[in-house]
């Protein structure tokens, strides 16, 4: 599964065990528009450390903080590359 | 039952009477009561000990039994030495309660400066012309770990540790006692201490065994009360002799009793089910008899056998005259101005009743939200395959923390049954919790580690 692929998978999951309705995952959707709050996403990054090994945000500075889904992915494609170098 | 402020362990046993046929038991021999008539296990030296202030370090708790028959009224102080003292520890207890002497069943090695005398005991016995003479209140220290890890030192007397008896036993024969727990400890010693002063015997627990060989070994005895953590009733539950012991009466104690753990035990033994607070600070507080979770929320503001109860912003607090006399070495004072002693427990009323919500210092801070890890696995320990549930924080760069889960289940699982479980435990957090207390993530594991205290091992993150 590529990064990008585990990262909507677990936004989806995410989504339905709080019943909440998903906006569509585009890349420039808004993050506060996608209907995930601040705990589902904190859920989203605890399971996202378990699967994927990496925890972009330990060490993100404030001006990096991602702000649409896109960011988000690329946030940890870039960790993920990171890591396996 | 006369408390006991001047009888001496001895005398009380003696009072009580049919030594022929009462025992104590441990892992390597049984001893009837009448065998310590004139006899001692100790080589005769404890009149070397009148008036002086000993520390008892045994590896074998039945020895540790007889030394303490033997020497309360004898010495002025006594100090329950649990096994996993360490040697600053040890240290440090032994000049705060200027001991003279240690009495011990095996060899010491650390290097022990100023502790003049080793007096040797054990479980065997030999012929001793006993002259009890005039006895005095022997103070009884027991350690409890405090935060810092230094232990804190508590002293009870006889008077404050004994028990009125159950007089609700109604059984054909003599109750045998039984507790997982460590005699040393203030739950085992008044288990030890009810058993001996009621006139009955005790099959005594050992660091050195599992459950399985514990409950392999008292299985013969003919136990009619046990007592013990609910996690040690999880264990026991799960290990293959759970049906060696079928003891009528079973108490929890020392943790939160769910209701879930309430239930299976009554249904497995077919026993009557009590829970009891009880600490080494505030004293045993009271028992809950009804089969219920949690107590009813009528005897706050009361006095249930001998114990006042008060709720105060969200706390237990208790007072009892069997609340411990006061801490030796520096430590503040047990308790409060009007004698309540703060549990530390947190309760929330629901409907008629008052329920355990967890310890108030292991609480999870999710983005600002309050959590007890105790609540979760509450919820988690409702799915009938869970056998065992931990809760606790891990930390989260998002929220600070977040609430995680691990839990053991029955039975053997494969990958798509760990999955299909995992996702119906999911289901029943949502259903019973608000969101920011349902774990992020739930895993499956072979065990949890549970302490020597026979309490569930938390971790703090």
């Amino acid at each position: 599964m590529s990064v990008q692929s585990s990262v909507k998978q677990q936004f989806t999951n995410v989504a339905k065990q709080q019943n909440i309705t998903l906006a569509p995952l585009t890349d420039d959707l808004g993050l506060l528009d996608s209907g995930l709050d601040s705990l589902c996403l904190a859920v989203v990054v605890a399971r996202l450390e378990d699967e994927l090994g990496v925890d972009p945000f330990a060490s993100t500075e404030e001006s990096k903080l991602p702000v649409t889904v896109g960011d988000f992915v690329h946030l940890y494609e870039d960790a993920v590359n990171k890591k396996q170098k | 039952m006369q408390p006991y402020e001047h009888k001496s362990l001895w005398d009380a046993i003696y009072a009580a009477g049919n030594l022929q046929e009462r025992f104590l038991c441990g892992t390597e021999r049984v001893i009837k009561l009448a065998e310590l008539e004139q006899c001692t296990s100790l080589r005769g030296r404890a009149e070397t000990l009148r008036g002086r202030s000993v520390l008892l370090r045994t590896r074998d708790l039945l020895a540790s039994a007889l030394a303490m028959i033997e020497l309360d009224g004898i010495v002025r102080r006594m100090v329950l030495c649990p096994p996993d003292l360490k040697t600053d520890d040890l240290l440090y207890v032994a000049a705060a309660v200027q001991a003279d002497a240690i009495v011990c069943d095996g060899t010491i090695v650390e290097d022990l400066h100023g502790i003049a005398e080793l007096v040797p005991c054990g479980t065997e016995l030999e012929p001793h012309a006993f002259q009890r003479g005039a006895q005095q209140p022997t103070e009884w220290i027991l350690l409890t770990s405090g935060t810092t890890g230094t232990p804190k030192m508590v002293v009870h007397t006889l008077g404050t540790l004994g028990m009125a008896v159950d007089s609700s036993v109604l059984l054909d024969r003599r109750p045998v006692w039984c507790s997982f727990y460590d005699i040393r400890r203030y739950g085992g010693l008044c288990i030890f201490l009810r058993a001996l002063l009621g006139g009955d015997s005790m099959v005594i627990s050992s660091v050195c065994e599992t459950t399985t060989e514990f409950l392999e070994r008292v299985g013969a005895h003919g136990i009619t009360h046990m007592s013990g953590t609910p996690s040690h009733w999880r264990r026991t539950i799960m290990s293959p002799a759970a049906r060696c012991i079928s003891p009528p009466y079973i108490r929890m104690s020392g943790e939160i009793a769910d209701q879930a753990i309430l239930d299976r035990v009554r249904d497995f033994y077919q026993a009557k089910v009590a829970h009891a607070f009880a600490s080494t600070e505030a004293g045993v507080g009271f028992a809950v008899n009804d089969g219920l979770a949690g107590f009813p929320a009528a005897w706050a503001g009361t006095r249930q056998s001998e114990v006042d109860i008060k709720v105060e912003d969200g706390a237990l607090l208790l007072r009892s005259r069997r609340n411990a006399i006061r801490y030796l070495g520096k430590n503040p004072a047990v308790c409060g101005a009007d004698g309540f002693v703060n549990t530390g427990d947190m309760v929330e009323q629901r409907g008629d009743r008052y329920y355990y919500v967890g310890r108030r210092d292991g609480m999870i801070n999710v983005g600002g939200l309050k959590i007890h890890p105790e609540e979760v696995e509450t919820v988690l320990q409702m799915h009938p395959r869970v056998r065992m549930a931990l809760a606790h924080a891990r930390k989260n760069s998002i929220t600070g923390s977040l609430v995680v889960a691990e839990v053991v289940l029955d039975e053997d699982h494969d990958d798509a049954d760990r999955t299909k479980v995992a996702e119906e435990l999911l289901h029943l957090c949502r259903s019973q919790l608000p969101a920011h207390k349902v774990p992020a993530t739930i895993r499956i594991v072979s065990e949890l580690p549970v302490a020597v205290t026979g309490k569930i091992v938390r971790h703090g993150e």
